[in-house]
Parts: structure tokens; sequence; C-alpha cells
């Protein structure tokens, strides 16, 4: 199996996975705050936040990179502060986990936030009658219940950041081994004469990926729907 | 004895509740047509409303006073609430849901094995423990509701018409096992309900709401006779509630003997001993009024009174027929009658009459049993 791939194809496939992985995993938290937020917060800002988070998905993608590539390059304002720290995300792995983080999170917080608004609001009251504290009925209520919802985003996301290449390779850009993920490989493949061959096989793993992330996530979503369907 | 105090101002858009009231009783009702504000009261009694003015206390532990800056979170309050539509968590098993409350509980107030034990037996919910709550009646649903409220240990148990969205059959099953709390788990009840049967049959201490305020409180007995709480009078359905004792068994006939303080009723034959008590609710528009001794009547359930009150605030849709207050060897009864065979019959306080009461309800109230309630028509009664 390992001589089907070309080592450098191999790393691409690997950076895919580990960068999807890395975005998906990461933006979990913070998307979870923010779908909660949306979802219950009566806030000044409410709109302006919805409207920050959904930003990526209507941008052009080249766009949310190069915005990415002005606040997070090592001049950029925040990538500046990173740097004094030891972090440097432009042109490394971390900065596509980045990226992707921030195409997938509009995928992520959407599902979430719809998964809690369907949330019975009185079963919450009914846990806080029987002396459960709001973190704790968040905990044993809530999360339980918006699992399904947590699953979808989280796939989503994780398909967002396997597609994810505009944003990618303009933050990036598309260097073997370091940010060269399978779509940047693909296109750099059809770019060289003879790399039609390569292209095909990428593509077929890309698909492989993409079926078997659907399935999981139908499997996931119907083990956790037995448990709590009402 | 645990008692309950209330004096809350709140406003919510146009409406406004201003209610204040005492009580000891072992099952307070909360009674008032929809909209009086009875789940506003309950649901700040709860902390899930926050007054805007006012100060509650239970078993000596205030749970809000304004004027102090006192506010307990719901979570901090051990207020039992058995919700209407139950809110039973999907994800959670039955036994889980019964448990829920021990998962939070201080350790020295939490419950032990027993006391599932106990729950269990009272609500009867054995052989439902491992099933999820998708998969329960209604009915099921109501009585887990209960004994996941009751196992949280409460001081004080809210039940917000837990009956309303079940059909007859099925209130029928769960009355019984509110009687079995009332007389046995020592907590004592908020019970909110527009169902004057229900507080007859339940409530020892009776709270009526009328938008937004108290119209009326006091012993169930003493209230549902008033003539002048309209919302208790629903067409006939309010009336008199005696205390009952068993005098003896008409094996005969097949009949019971009731020592009431209105005087001897007979009833088909009941299951309970000589000397047991039961409670006996008579409602107004099963009562006929007589003039002189009747005869010939099938009806039998006869007592003689005296007219201490004339109705005058008859529903305009019922202009037709007025309440009648009676003082019956010293026990209140009421009498639904006719405008009409007031004045033909010259009732006025003061005039002796005669009861003919066509139909009895009665459960078994401080008797603590399972029997279901019970009601008595027309012939099946005999002369006294």
């Amino acid at each position: 199996m390992s001589d089907w791939l070309s080592p450098q194809e191999w790393t691409a496939v690997r950076l895919s996975l580990l960068v999807a992985s890395v975005a998906t995993a990461a933006s979990l938290p913070f998307g979870l705050l923010v779908a909660y937020l949306l979802a219950r917060g009566r806030f000044w800002g409410r709109s302006l936040l919805d409207t920050l988070v959904h930003l990526p998905l209507i941008l052009p993608p080249v766009v949310t990179g190069y915005l990415l590539l002005v606040g997070f390059g090592r001049r950029g304002p925040i990538g500046g502060l990173l740097a004094e720290y030891g972090i440097v995300l432009s042109f490394r792995w971390t900065g596509a986990a980045l990226a992707c983080a921030v195409m997938g999170f509009p995928l992520l917080v959407r599902a979430m936030r719809l998964s809690i608004e369907a949330v019975d609001a009185k079963l919450e009251e009914a846990a806080g009658t029987l002396g459960a504290s709001p973190p704790l009925v968040f905990l044993v209520v809530t999360l339980p219940l918006i699992l399904p919802g947590i699953i979808a985003g989280m796939i989503l996301c994780f398909a967002k950041a396997m597609g994810e290449f505009g944003a990618t390779i303009t933050f990036v850009a598309n260097i073997p081994g370091e940010t060269q993920t399978l779509s940047s490989a693909i296109y750099t493949l059809t770019q060289v004469p003879g790399g039609e061959a390569g292209a095909m096989r990428l593509t077929l793993v890309s698909i492989a990926i993409s079926v078997a992330a659907l399935l999981g996530s139908e499997w996931m979503a119907r083990l956790v729907g037995r448990r709590i369907a009402p | 004895m645990t008692s309950l105090e209330v004096d809350v101002e709140h406003r919510a858009g146009v409406f406004h509740l201003q209610a204040s009231f005492r009580s000891q009783g072992r099952l307070t009702a909360l009674f008032g047509r929809s909209g009086s504000g009875k789940t506003t009261l309950v649901n700040a009694i709860a902390g899930l409303v926050r007054p805007q003015r006012g100060r509650i206390a239970t078993d000596g532990a205030v749970l809000l006073d304004t004027r102090a800056g006192v506010f307990v979170p719901r979570h901090r309050r051990r207020i039992g609430y058995v919700f209407q539509e139950g809110r039973l968590f999907p994800h959670l098993s039955v036994r889980q849901n019964l448990l829920f409350g021990r998962w939070f509980a201080v350790r020295h107030e939490r419950g032990d094995a027993a006391d599932l034990h106990a729950v269990v037996a009272l609500l009867d919910v054995g052989p439902l423990l491992e099933r999820r709550p998708g998969e329960l009646s209604g009915g099921e649903k109501q009585r887990v509701a209960i004994g996941r409220a009751l196992l949280a240990r409460p001081r004080l148990l809210l039940m917000d018409e837990p009956l309303a969205s079940l059909d007859e059959a099925r209130k029928a099953e769960i009355l019984p096992y509110i009687e079995r709390l009332r007389d046995e788990a020592g907590v004592p009840i908020v019970y909110v309900s527009h169902a004057v049967s229900e507080v007859a049959r339940l409530a020892t201490t009776v709270v009526v709401l009328e938008e937004g305020r108290v119209a009326a409180v006091g012993a169930t007995a003493d209230i549902l006779g008033r003539l002048d709480v309209p919302a208790l009078d629903q067409g006939g359905e309010g009336g008199a509630v005696l205390e009952a004792r068993v005098q003896a068994h008409d094996d005969a006939y097949g009949l019971t003997i009731l020592a009431t303080p209105a005087g001897l009723l007979q009833v088909p034959r009941l299951s309970l001993a000589p000397g047991d008590t039961t409670r006996v609710h008579i409602r107004a528009r099963d009562v006929l009024l007589s003039v002189g001794p009747p005869h010939g009547l099938s009806a039998l359930n006869v007592l003689a009174g005296r007219v201490l009150e004339v109705g005058v605030t008859a529903l305009p849709h019922e202009a037709a027929s007025i309440a009648v207050r009676l003082d019956c060897g010293g026990a209140p009864l009421n009498a639904r009658v006719t405008r009409k065979s007031v004045e033909l019959l010259g009732l006025v306080p003061g005039r002796t009459v005669f009861a003919v009461i066509k139909s009895v309800s009665f459960d078994r109230g401080a008797g603590g049993g399972l029997e279901s309630v019970g009601r008595c028509e027309d012939g099946a009664f005999v002369a006294r």
C-alpha cells in the first residue's frame, strides 16, 4: 500500500489528516462557547458576533487567507505578539490548521447552535429544582442532549478542513512536507506534466476519507440518537 | 409543623401578581382559573421566577426576602417540583431520573438505598426502573416525576397541575398516590389545580387565586362551602366537604353507614372498617331542597337543616340558578337551585329545609388507602 503513493503524496495525506484533526479539535471548545452564547445569550453585540462568525462562509477564501496573513503573519499585530512567545503560524502546518479552523468554524457553530436551541429549557429548569447548579446542569443535561449536534458540527468542520484550499494556500503557501495538504498537492500535480496519475491517486484517497468520515458520523449519530431518543 | 409563608408582588407585562398567604397544611391547594397566577406563584416559590418584591419562607428557611436582598437560587432551595408535563430527562433511564437529585445533594442530606426502595414502593415504579422515559405512559411518567422530586429530599413539594395532561382513567390512577404522599411522605405539598373535585379530595388548606390576588384562604371545608368565591362555583361543581367516619355496615342491603357532622349518610358498601375515616364531597348541584319532609323518593339521603345564606352572585350564563348555603346540625352544605324555586319556596335565611342528596363523592382520605374514588348516584341511597 505504501508503494502505491509516493512519499511526497503520503506526506500530503498525513498532513491533511493532522491539520483537519487539529483544526476541528482546537475549535471545538470555542465553537461550543460561541454556539451557546448565540443560542442563549442576550447581550449587546450579539448580532455582530453572529456576523463575524459567519463571515468566512461568505467571503472568498482567498480574502480570509489574506486577512489571516495580515493579522497572524510575523509582522502582523497578533502574529508579532505570538512570535514573542515563540509561536509562529505563517508558513507552518499550524498556520494551515488555523486557516482550516477559521473556515470550518461557521459550520461547527451553526450545527451546535441549532441543537442547543432545540434543547427544552424546561428540562434545565427541572434539573435546577433537583439541586444541580447551572454548570452541572450544562454538563449532565444540556451537553448529553446536544451531543448529536456536536458530532454533526465536528464532521462538517473536519470535512471543510480536509477540502480547504484558498485560505490555506494564501496564508501558509504550498510547502511540501510543511503546508502542502491534499488539496494543494492535487493542485500542484495538475500543474506539472505527467502529474495526472498522482492527482488521480490523491483524488481517490480524498474520496475514501470523505466517505469514511460520513459513514463514521452516521454511525455515531445513530448510536447517540438511540440513547437520547425521547 | 412546617409552615409556608408567601407574600410577593410580581409584574410581568400586563399581568400583576400580588399574593400573600400562610399555610400550615399538609396539602395546600392553589386554586383558580387559568391565568389567575397559580403557576407564577409556584414558580416564585421554586425560584424559577424572581418576584420584584416580597418574602417567601418555608420550614424556617427564608428563600426570598427582597428587603434583605435574599434570593436563594433554585438549586439551593430544596423545593421539589412536579411539572404539568413531567419533564423527565430523555437521555436517562427511569432509575437515573429518580436518583438525579442525589448526584447533587450534600453528603449529609443524601438519601440512601432505603429511600429509593421506599419511594419505588410508594409509587409502584419498580417494574419501570430500567426503562427510558420515552417508553412510559403519561401516568407512569408523572409517577416517576413525583418520585424524582421526592428523592431530592425537598422541604416542600410543588405540584403544578400534575394531572392536567392526563385523561380521566390516568387521573384516577395517580390520585391515590398523591393521597398516599400527603398522608405518608411527611413532606408538605403545594398543589396547583383548577378542578374543584381534585381540591375537594386532596387539599387540607385552600388558597383561592383570582386575577393575581388571593381571594380566599382557609381550611378546605370552610372555603369550598363559601358562596362569595365565584371561581369555586363552576356550575355547581363546588360544594361541601365533610369528614366522615364509618359507623357500621348494613350487610343485608350492601350498604355502609357514614357518620358526618351533618348527619348519617348511607352509601353502597365501602371496603373500610368501622371507625375508619374518609372525606365526603357533596356537590351543590347534587343537592335538592324541600321545605317539608319529603316522602316517596328514591334518593333517600335526606338531611334536615336551616338556610344560612342565599347567594347573589350567579354567573351570567347561569342566571337561572343560585347557590344556597345550609347549616345541617352545625355542618355546612351547599345546594344549587333555580331562582324560581328560591322564590316559590320562600327560601330565606333561617328557614328550615330538607336537603335531598342525589350523589356523594368520597375518598379514603386520611385512611391512606388506595381505594379509588367512588360516587354514588341517586337511587343507590336509602332513607335514614
